[in-house]
């Protein structure tokens, strides 16, 4: 059992552009550190293995999957949750997302978008194979699956590409 | 956007609950829906609601402080703001943007003026729970008096204002305008008028092609919250100093604790107490299951702290269950005679003469619910003996009276708040997870939040009955089917609450077995025993995916021995357009409706089959490899069906393109009726090519999403909707896609490989 105490240290993160001080295990996941203790609840707990992908942020640009990264993993480097995808939630693929309509219970959602928003950055045109590829780690138990292929189509035609 | 961080140091604190002068008021005008009219405290989900183009407009006051309040549904501020209360719970099938939508539109209010107001578990509200796709279907009509009583009031309130004729005034988008003069006066600036009014008993309902809301499609109201991480699903619910709980419970149901050892629990930085919580007695009914909660100060620690637990169980009298095995004795109940359900014409004639027979044994899994948010649930038992509730729920009056008898105390000490629930499919109508938060808050005596993990919500839940079903037909000279019996087996949902229980209850079989519409002179339904060793529930169209699966499935198998077109042979069967009331005695038909109301007509079953193949363009030459098949299904009322489009290639299936026709009646929201459908399509495949849950030794063996795959995107077909318009009244809708894409796709697999399957989900090894 040893191995499961750990001795509670303090970290500073940077997210969503702020630095935050807190206090926790060194192997806390981001997700418990994200949603508890900061109070950031629009990332979502789904499986704690990284199999649906409800838990999706930034770590300096890159999806990671935050059940799976512990705090310590997050040091010195930028944090972005949905909550700081866009600063009034304007994001093409926010706003595609709306438009079509794509959420059911929503709750998926905002894994799905960060999943995107990651990807999205380098590809120039997000072929069907491209979308299917790098989302099928995010899974939707309501099946809005085409929407989303759709609404990310759409967000390239919003953003103007 | 929710509440849950407002300070609350006491219970004295929390906005009033009674208005006592309006109260007063209201007391003496009666809603026509007949309900008492007491001014709830809205915590709920107060979304702003937003209708594109139009721009968002934020509310002034609330609910509570509305000047105009007619019914229990409707509050209308001085500033025009108009409140609608959602009494059904909000689960993604899109409720929030379909009840409030037929009260703004008879109520003539404008769409960005309108905010939705989540209601609480309430009794006062009239029937709450969010199952049996039945919000429109049930409520439609009251829905619209609802708005439609406000409107004709704001309409008189106008008139006395002017001194004119009300039948020289009309409503319209937020005014009253005299039509002689072309005053007008806003729904806000009436409001205090109104207020003094007796609520009229009869106000004229609109036309149809008066609709300004109802049949567009609209945007859902929670999207931008979604989109932007601010919606508040249960999981989310957070009070100040509350604590976490994560809860160790038997493997095995109606085990309980023998021994077990806190201390390395404890060492866990974080963790603050271990409760034990009793043990169920069965039948399990919505009790917690028991076991041992780890209270700690976040969710990892629980998590952790639960790890490090050291338990041993009396596993009790389920243990020696095994799926394996229970699946041979329920095959032996479904082949051999059981209870009698219906017999019509002389079937074992029928058999002797035929000039083929066919039979065939069908098995469908026991299957998990797996919503992407698992039960979760913050509970706060307050020391003045009352309790406050934030959960996801979609039955929260059942959350207030199974709370109020596990604490003891009377159900009006009880308060539910009903967030947006991540995904529900019937799970979160069962409140054992509540009963759980509410048991550990008592004993710690803080708000306490439990979270399950997606292995608890595998293992511990309600499951989707395994079933196995015997079908045998006979074919005459020219193919026709001539006689058919069928025998359904699985174990029946009363076991939760009842013991004793081993056959299905009428209710069960009325979802796709002795609801069976084809057109065969000689039947013969039968129901074998079988008994629960597990929890059973109700999930997503419930006994209508085991009974719709065999129904179509066999269709395709008759179809392939008469050597006859799928479809073809399908009409055949459901034979020419007729009226099947007769299958049910006095004035209910099925699903509890009027028959006078939902008539049970096959020739709208019919519709929905041509409809299907023709938008997929069935009969087209298809590459080797590649079929189409179909499937169509009478269930909560409407009329589904789909055409899927598959191949097989190297042993593996693949779904190209589903073509699904849906004949609910008159909808509200047609872009949500779609989605519905959409959805309904990947929770079908799910069930078809991954979805199977198995018991070892009276415990689930399936814990995660590895071994209890759901469809994901790269595996999902293009999805055509196709809606039928029919002025019906309303049918529903979140169900009742899900039964006919299973066999669609087998059909589908059937014609491409010539052999039949019959087990789900679809094992590679019958793909060769």
């Amino acid at each position: 059992m040893s191995n499961l105490l750990q001795t509670v240290s303090t970290f500073a993160l940077k997210v969503n552009g702020e630095v935050r001080t807190v206090e926790a295990s060194p192997d806390m996941p981001l997700l418990w550190v994200l949603r508890d203790l900061m109070r950031l609840t629009g990332t979502k707990y789904g499986c704690g293995i990284g199999l649906c992908g409800a838990c999706t942020i930034h770590l300096d640009g890159e999806a990671i999957r935050s059940c799976s990264t512990p705090i310590s993993a997050a040091v010195g480097k930028e944090v972005t949750t949905i909550e700081g995808l866009s600063i009034d939630g304007t994001h093409p693929l926010q706003l595609a997302w709306d438009e079509l309509n794509v959420s059911q219970c929503g709750y998926c959602q905002t894994g799905q978008i960060m999943t995107a928003a990651s990807w999205m950055r380098e590809k120039e045109n997000p072929t069907p194979q491209a979308i299917d590829g790098y989302q099928s780690g995010n899974l939707c138990r309501c099946g809005t699956y085409t929407r989303i292929r759709a609404a990310i189509v759409r967000a390239t035609e919003i953003e103007g590409r | 956007m929710f509440l849950f961080e407002q300070e609350l140091p006491d219970t004295s604190e929390r906005p009033t609950i009674v208005n006592m002068s309006r109260r007063d008021f209201l007391k003496r005008t009666a809603l026509a829906a007949g309900s008492t009219f007491v001014l709830g405290a809205f915590i709920g989900c107060r979304s702003k609601t937003e209708f594109v183009p139009e721009t968002k407009i934020p509310a002034q006051g609330t609910m509570a402080d509305a000047a105009f309040q007619p019914n229990l549904l409707i509050g209308i501020s001085d500033a025009g703001d108009v409140f609608i209360v959602c009494t059904r719970s909000e689960m993604g099938q899109g409720i929030r943007t379909g009840m409030p939508p037929v009260i703004a539109d008879e109520l003539e209010a404008s769409w960005n003026r309108v905010h939705v107001v989540q209601a609480d578990g309430d009794p006062k509200y009239g029937d709450q729970n969010t199952d049996g796709s039945r919000s429109v279907r049930k409520h439609f009509d009251e829905w619209r008096k609802a708005g439609a009583t406000a409107r004709a009031m704001f309409v008189t309130a106008a008139a006395q204002t002017w001194g004119v004729a009300e039948s020289e005034c009309v409503a319209e988008n937020h005014v009253v305008k005299h039509m002689a003069t072309g005053r007008e006066l806003g729904y806000g600036e009436l409001a205090a008028t109104a207020a003094t009014l007796e609520v009229p008993e009869n106000p004229t309902l609109k036309s149809r092609d008066q609709w300004r809301y109802i049949t567009k499609p609209m945007r859902g109201v929670d999207n931008r919250d979604i989109v932007t991480g601010t919606a508040v699903f249960g999981i989310d619910a957070q009070l100040p100093g509350m604590l976490y709980a994560s809860v160790e419970r038997c493997p095995v149901i109606g085990g309980k604790v023998k021994t077990y050892d806190t201390k390395s629990a404890l060492a866990i930085p974080g963790v603050r107490q271990v409760i034990p919580i009793p043990a169920a007695t069965l039948p399990p009914a919505f009790n917690a299951l028991g076991g041992l909660a780890v209270v700690a100060e976040n969710t990892w620690a629980a998590f952790k702290g639960r790890e490090a637990l050291e338990v041993e169980w009396h596993l009790g009298p389920n243990a020696t269950h095994n799926s394996e095995v229970y699946r041979n004795e329920m095959e032996k109940s479904a082949t051999s005679p059981g209870r009698e359900i219906r017999t019509v014409g002389d079937v074992t004639r029928a058999m002797n003469e035929a000039a083929k027979t066919v039979e065939a044994v069908y098995h469908v899994p026991m299957l998990a619910h797996a919503p992407m948010e698992p039960p979760s649930a913050l509970a706060w038992v307050k020391k003045d003996g009352t309790c406050e509730i934030w959960t996801p729920s979609q039955d929260p009056q059942a959350v207030r009276t199974t709370v109020a008898e596990t604490l003891g105390v009377e159900v009006e000490k009880i308060t539910v708040h009903v967030t947006l629930l991540g995904g529900g499919f019937g799970r979160k109508s069962k409140p054992d997870y509540v009963v759980e938060a509410v048991l550990i808050s008592k004993a710690v005596g803080a708000p306490v939040k439990v979270t399950w993990t997606r292995e608890d919500e595998i293992r511990f839940d309600y499951f989707h009955a395994p079933s196995v079903q015997y079908l045998q037909a006979g074919l005459d000279a020219q193919g026709k089917t001539t006689a058919w019996v069928h025998r359904t087996t699985f174990p029946s949902i009363s076991s939760t609450f009842r013991t004793n229980v081993d056959h299905a209850s009428s209710g069960e079989l009325g979802l796709g077995f002795t609801t069976n519409p084809y057109n065969i002179p000689n039947m013969r339904l039968e129901n074998g025993a079988a008994e629960a060793h597990v929890r059973i529930g109700w999930l997503r169209s419930v006994c209508n995916i085991q009974h719709g699966f065999t129904l179509n499935a066999f269709a395709g198998e008759l179809a392939q021995a008469a050597g006859r077109d799928q479809k073809d042979y399908l009409l055949e069967l459901i034979g020419p357009p007729r009226n099947l009331n007769s299958l049910f005695e006095g004035d209910k038909g099925a699903y509890g409706e009027d028959l006078s109301r939902h008539p049970y007509e096959t020739g709208r079953l019919r519709h929905v089959v041509e409809l299907a193949a023709e938008k997929a363009g069935w009969g087209k030459d298809r590459p080797k490899g590649h079929a189409l098949g179909i499937a169509a299904h009478f269930s909560f009322v409407s009329y589904v069906a789909h055409v899927v489009h598959a191949s097989v290639k190297d042993g593996k299936v693949r779904v190209h393109r589903v073509d699904c026709a849906v004949d609910c009646g008159t909808y509200v929201n047609p872009d949500r009726v779609k989605a519905q459908m959409e959805g309904s399509v990947v929770f079908g495949l799910t069930l078809a090519l991954h979805g199977k849950i198995t018991v070892s030794s009276g415990a689930v063996e399936q814990s995660n999403f590895h071994d209890y795959p759901l469809l994901r995107i790269n595996e999902t077909p293009e999805i055509h909707v196709h809606i039928v318009e029919n002025q019906s009244p309303p049918g529903g809708v979140g169900e009742p896609g899900v039964p006919p894409v299973a066999p669609a796709l087998t059909n589908a697999i059937l014609r491409i490989t010539g052999k039949p399957i019959r087990e789900l989900p679809i094992r590679l090894s019958e793909l060769s």
